[in-house]
């Protein structure tokens, strides 16, 4: 973990421009990205292709982002296009919303997904509601983007996962992109969208490399918002996750296999419209289910998961209760043995399972 | 030449036996206090500002110097225990602005009270925290002044509500807290901080309004160290005059990197808001030499030319040196042997931070409710419980 935080604080040198020359050429082979990197990408590209796509948010444009996720956009497109706001986010995302309503694509960032709370009114009641409210004639397309839930001894105001409470409302179309695949391919897919999109990303997972298969490296490479995608067949137990946690869900995996465990491994890519009928189809075929996310147990991702399938056809496949693996259901400690236990882990994952299958 | 040598020499040899030859020495060689002419405040909406002069003595002259090198060797010691990893998450230093935080000290009461943001570790030793609780906070460690939960932007004392880590929401927070101390009738006064960043933030013109409205006894006050995270004030702010800010609060603009300014301008403060006169804002024009945080090296906003200059000509403890030694309040030798003092503190400080233990696992769930009974929190999975006590 401090390896990838310190991947996190070191700036990218070279490696983002020499990847980017070598993306031009057509190259087949699979390539090495980071999220922060295919964040980049597919931010450049739909900037490129509408000139109604635009980006605001505190530090986005002349300090490259705070997490350098929008590096040399700046450079590129200009004050028109890639605005530095004050720290003023009520302000600045009813700004972002009311460009949307009148007909511009605004990229709205959060420095965090914390901070989106002050904005929130603007995101849910001028946001999400408009279109119902206006009977379809009033459409938001704008994506809200930023890193969520916990990083690395950030404290508690630095720490909560916003899946939940935005996963929450109609009208919202939420995503949480896992790998660099997914992080291209939605928010692509959010900034064509028409309506408001919440793109939660995941500040540790910034600096993680990843192989971008050849169709993910188009410019017209979309995962659609909607549809999950299982990263790992198995054969007896579900396993459903979302962000971070998909990546030590498939490392659980890895280790049961072993003892002759196959976990079915679901990357939900979107918490809202959730895929349902992929976790039905699974849980029909395992008749075991755990959920794994990184925020509070109570009414969260998976407390949701849990209740959809007991009123889905999947229920009467289940041979024992849906258990959760969440966060600890306290405020975000600083200490890291306290933080380290209120994040959930491999191991928790592992015996979470092991309960669940009885072994 | 004999005599000075002898002078000398006993004052050198006063090191191994302080308490009697400092006393001879003060009585022979130092004045008891001194006048000094300070920056006139740039004013708002007010007839009269601070005084243009301002009486140090010498004990306060040495404890004010003791306290910002104090801070400012602390924030350096914080620096290092980052860059070795043993602090981790978000660190932000006040170097620079250790003028702030001891002069308004300076110019309050103990049962006053003190709210800012996230740049708060000076602030938490002025309200009295010592040196080894603060960086066993940053190490979280048990011994830490919030037990190792909060870390650096949540540390809280007597009458100091933190360390606020969301931009700006400290400052409706201030006028609350000092909503209670109109309300308790006792004549105290609640300083509310924030930065030139957060001067753009909407609920502060909401705290302003209520406070000015309901005339708390308010002193909003705005640390400009020039930049916002990567923002310089040009870019953030329509105004740049974060004094005026308050529009129908009356305002000063002071010289945030001069300790008696700062003193003179909070007693000043103070005073108007002790008086009834409703809310106060002051705008300390300050510098910080770190960039904001750890994670940013602070170069790429502004230039390293800009930050030795003003290092070299308004550093706030070589500011009140010069001044100290010159009017002889106090010597060279015995500032420095404070500086010696200060650094051991901070070593031993250190040494405890990197040593005491972390907090015990079965604490993650304690200090969720206040004065409740105790009940069962959930860990990662419906296996793993926690106990939680008030």
């Amino acid at each position: 973990m401090a390896g990838v935080s310190g991947l996190v604080r070191r700036p990218l040198q070279q490696v983002s421009g020499l990847l980017r020359r070598r993306f031009h050429q057509t190259a087949p082979a699979a390539l090495q990205v980071t999220v922060r990197e295919a964040l980049n990408q597919g931010m450049d590209e739909e900037l490129e292709r509408d000139e109604k796509v635009f980006l605001l948010g505190e530090e986005v444009a002349q300090y490259d982002g705070a997490y350098k996720v929008s590096r040399g956009l700046w450079k590129k497109y200009g004050d028109k296009r890639i605005i530095d706001t004050p720290i003023s986010e009520m302000g600045f995302a009813g700004i972002a919303v009311g460009a949307a309503m009148a007909g511009l694509r605004p990229i709205c960032e959060f420095m965090t997904f914390n901070f989106s709370m002050q904005a929130i009114d603007q995101v849910i009641n001028s946001a999400a509601k408009t279109y119902y409210m206006s009977a379809g004639f009033q459409p938001v397309p704008i994506v809200f983007r930023g890193p969520n839930g916990a990083s690395a001894g950030v404290a508690a105001q630095h720490s909560q996962c916003f899946a939940a409470w935005y996963g929450h409302c109609p009208g919202l179309k939420v995503v949480s992109p896992w790998n660099s695949e997914d992080a291209k391919g939605l928010i692509k897919s959010a900034i064509r969208d028409n309506n408001p999109v919440v793109m939660l990303e995941n500040e540790l997972m910034y600096g993680v490399p990843f192989e971008l298969p050849p169709e993910a490296q188009s410019k017209d490479f979309l995962i659609p918002i909607g549809k999950a995608k299982i990263e790992r067949p198995g054969t007896h137990i579900t396993v459903v996750a979302h962000s971070r946690p998909v990546g030590h869900c498939l490392e659980a995996a890895t280790v049961l296999s072993k003892e002759g465990i196959e976990c079915e491994v679901i990357n939900m890519r979107t918490i809202r419209p959730m895929d349902i009928e992929t976790i039905e189809a699974s849980v029909m075929k395992t008749n075991h289910l755990i959920t794994v996310e990184g925020g509070w147990p109570q009414f969260g991702v998976g407390a949701e998961i849990c209740a959809r399938i007991m009123e889905g056809p999947a229920f009467n496949f289940l041979d024992a209760p849906a258990v959760r693996v969440t966060g600890a259901d306290v405020p975000m400690p600083y200490a890291k043995i306290l933080e380290d236990n209120s994040v959930p882990q491999v191991k928790d994952i592992i015996f979470a399972i092991k309960k669940t299958l009885n072994v | 030449m004999r005599k000075m040598l002898a002078a000398v020499s006993r004052v050198l040899s006063g090191a191994a036996q302080k308490p009697a030859s400092r006393v001879l020495v003060a009585s022979r060689n130092f004045a008891n206090d001194a006048t000094f002419e300070i920056k006139k405040c740039d004013l708002h909406r007010l007839e009269e500002g601070p005084p243009v002069t301002t009486v140090l003595t010498r004990e306060d002259g040495l404890k004010y110097y003791k306290m910002m090198q104090t801070v400012r060797r602390m924030e350096l010691k914080a620096d290092q225990l980052y860059k070795q990893k043993i602090i981790r998450g978000f660190c932000h230093l006040c170097d620079g602005q250790e003028a702030c935080c001891v002069g308004l000290e300076a110019g309050i009461n103990p049962t006053d009270h003190l709210i800012t943001a996230y740049r708060a570790h000076g602030f938490t030793y002025t309200r009295g925290l010592p040196v080894r609780e603060i960086l066993a906070e940053l190490t979280g460690r048990r011994g830490g002044c919030a037990k190792g939960k909060g870390g650096s932007m949540h540390m809280y004392a007597r009458n100091f509500y933190g360390g606020n880590g969301i931009v700006g929401a400290q400052v409706p927070l201030g006028a609350g807290i000092a909503l209670a101390c109109k309300y308790n009738g006792k004549d105290e006064v609640c300083l509310t901080l924030y930065g030139d960043g957060a001067a753009n933030q909407g609920q502060i013109f909401e705290a302003y309004n209520m406070a000015a409205l309901w005339k708390l006894p308010c002193i909003f006050i705005c640390e400009n160290n020039r930049y916002g995270m990567g923002t310089s004030v040009e870019r953030a702010a329509a105004s740049t005059d974060y004094y005026k800010r308050g529009d129908f609060i009356p305002g000063l603009r002071v010289d945030g990197m001069d300790v008696l300014c700062v003193r003179e301008a909070t007693k000043f403060a103070a005073a108007h808001c002790r008086s009834g006169k409703g809310p106060i804002l002051m705008e300390l024009q300050t510098y910080r030499y770190h960039g904001h945080s750890m994670s940013d090296p602070g170069v790429s906003y502004r230039t390293r030319e800009e930050i030795q200059e003003v290092r070299s000509k308004s550093d706030p403890i070589m500011l009140l040196k010069d001044r100290m030694v010159n009017s002889n309040l106090a010597s060279v030798e015995e500032l420095k042997e404070i500086d010696v003092e200060v650094r051991k503190e901070i070593e031993d400080a250190a040494q405890f931070a990197t040593a005491d233990p972390e907090p015990p696992l079965e604490e993650l769930g304690y200090h969720i409710y206040s004065n409740d009974p105790p009940f069962e929190v959930r860990g990662a999975n419906q296996w793993i419980k926690f106990k939680s006590v008030s």
